[in-house]
């Protein structure tokens, strides 16, 4: 209680005294804690790497600069085929995305008591397994390169896009459906006309924010043999050329910005 | 031409929105359905075309029982019933023209509907209607662009292209300011008019009822309370729908705004 009764009348505090107390005790007992996880992890640590550190960052710098740009020849096409599977894998993981989201929302799905679980249970699955895992499953399956990287990105995608786009479905205004079913429409043109209409800016948003993700996603895909520029890092830091390094680290971080350019743009322009 | 007999509607909450409502419309007259909130005024005329399942009895539209119809069959028959909304409805993303030949998406198949082309009569008679309301030059403007006034019309122009024979109109006027509320009242009843069309309005200010309709329904607690013109609905009456007020002040007022209007 903040008000207590005094002779001189009531009187407002924020908190009262045993709330104080339990505040108290509550970032006394968090310190503890963090104090003993501190010397925990003290323990466990080998410092001597730890104050080596600095030294040998500086080390790996010194050797990877300047970037050796005459390797930028062989680069142009893991690029490329970076930024294809992003695409082509974004593009996949909508085309499944947008029915998984209608049979998942609330307002849209033909059953909740047996279709709309599946379709949170697919959306859960992809969602809970990361790219690079989907990514060594599948070369397991369908063998290396590019195709794996593609379908695995795209699967990766649908959780994603698929939940996004069913929370925008079930938030649309009810009386425009209203509306066009009084017409006399069927159920699939109250969708094209009461639905469809209302999603499109969320569904653009969604595509746009997914595909930049993807990209991030598709350069490492190549760590483990599924395409892309990845498989040019991981060669060159196997043979321990930083220059190469440093130059492919220099592409992705172009190819990321031009992404994040594109893609704040066409947002812009669709919302 | 339109029977409702002994329509009944019970949520699963248990609310008894309407209680065996019996009402006979004759073709060509509009009915002012008045009485408070949560009186079963919404609920009566989305019963009709069945945007709530009534829980029983039956509406006739002309030989119809539209209660027991199959989707198919109830689909061809809310053609002929248009209805008007109290927030407009319309789809805010599509433009005045989409929106008023929406109202043909009963009529033409879904790859005309998706690619959007609708014969051109239709798109003829969405031409004529818009330039009925006055909206001609907005054809091409986005619905969210329009005024509240402007929107409606165009919502009026969607009821209309169905060529109805019943107009479901749900509070039109509630969102609109009153001179705004005054020219859509009298745009539906002159196209009503006009068209020889039957028409249910629901509507809270029972001033502009009384201007504009030859019948009006009071409605209290899902049940009719008051059937007859315009001009009996006395302060008593007016208390039987709504509760106790002063209605004398509410009349006397409309007195008022009426000479305003005239001396305009």
């Amino acid at each position: 209680m903040p008000v207590t009764d005094t002779s001189q009348g009531p009187v407002w505090r924020l908190r009262n005294r045993r709330e104080t107390l339990k505040r108290w005790f509550g970032w006394l007992l968090g310190i503890a804690i963090f104090l003993w996880c501190w010397a925990r992890i003290s323990e466990a640590t080998t410092w001597f790497f730890v104050w080596d550190a600095p030294r040998i960052a500086g080390d790996i710098l010194d050797r990877a600069t300047p970037p050796r740009w005459s390797y930028m020849d062989n680069l142009w096409v893991p690029i490329w085929d970076t930024l294809n599977i992003a695409t082509l894998g974004t593009i996949g993981a909508l085309i499944l995305a947008v029915p998984t989201a209608f049979l998942a929302a609330r307002n849209t799905t033909p059953s909740r008591l047996f279709i709309r679980p599946i379709a949170l249970l697919i959306i859960v699955a992809t969602r809970s397994i990361n790219s690079l895992i989907w990514a060594l499953l599948l070369i397991a399956i369908i063998g290396p390169g590019v195709f794996a990287g593609i379908i695995a990105i795209a699967i990766r995608s649908i959780g994603f896009c698929a939940k996004l786009l069913y929370e925008a479905i079930e938030e649309i205004d009810h009386s425009q459906v209203e509306a066009i079913t009084a017409t006399g429409a069927s159920r699939w043109q109250v969708m094209v006309y009461g639905i469809v209409p209302q999603i499109m800016p969320a569904f653009a948003g969604i595509a746009v924010f997914r595909w930049d993700i993807n990209i991030r996603e598709s350069t490492v895909l190549g760590l483990v043999g599924a395409g892309g520029i990845g498989l040019q890092l991981q060669a060159s830091l196997n043979t321990l050329a930083w220059p190469q390094v440093s130059l492919i680290l220099l592409v992705i971080l172009a190819a990321v910005v031009i992404s994040e350019w594109v893609s704040a743009k066409v947002r812009g322009a669709i919302i | 031409m339109l029977r409702l007999d002994a329509l009944t509607k019970t949520y699963k909450t248990g609310d008894k929105a309407l209680k065996a409502v019996t009402l006979d419309v004759p073709p060509g007259q509009v009915i002012a359905l008045i009485g408070p909130s949560g009186a079963g005024k919404s609920t009566l005329i989305r019963c009709i075309n069945r945007l709530v399942e009534p829980t029983s009895g039956t509406v006739m539209l002309e030989d119809m029982d539209l209660t027991g119809l199959r989707p198919a069959a109830l689909r061809r028959e809310r053609r002929r019933m248009g209805m008007i909304f109290q927030e407009y409805a319309l789809v805010e993303r599509l433009t005045v023209m989409e929106n008023v030949l929406s109202g043909r998406l009963g009529y033409v198949g879904f790859w005309r509907a998706l690619t959007r082309r609708f014969p051109q009569k239709d798109v003829d008679e969405a031409f004529r209607l818009l330039d009925r309301v006055g909206l001609l030059h907005m054809v091409d403007k986005r619905a969210d662009q329009l005024s509240g006034g402007q929107r409606q019309r165009v919502g009026i122009c969607r009821a209309l292209i169905q060529d109805p024979a019943l107009l479901l109109v749900d509070e039109p006027t509630a969102s609109l300011d009153p001179k705004t509320s005054r020219q859509i009242m009298r745009l539906i009843c002159e196209l009503c008019a006009e068209r020889g069309l039957a028409a249910i309005i629901n509507i809270h200010d029972v001033a502009l009822a009384q201007r504009f309709v030859a019948r009006v329904i009071g409605l209290r607690f899902g049940e009719i309370v008051y059937d007859g013109a315009p001009d009996g609905l006395t302060p008593e009456k007016l208390t039987e729908i709504y509760g106790e007020e002063d209605w004398e002040a509410t009349i006397e007022k409309v007195d008022e705004e009426e000479t305003v209007e005239a001396a305009e």
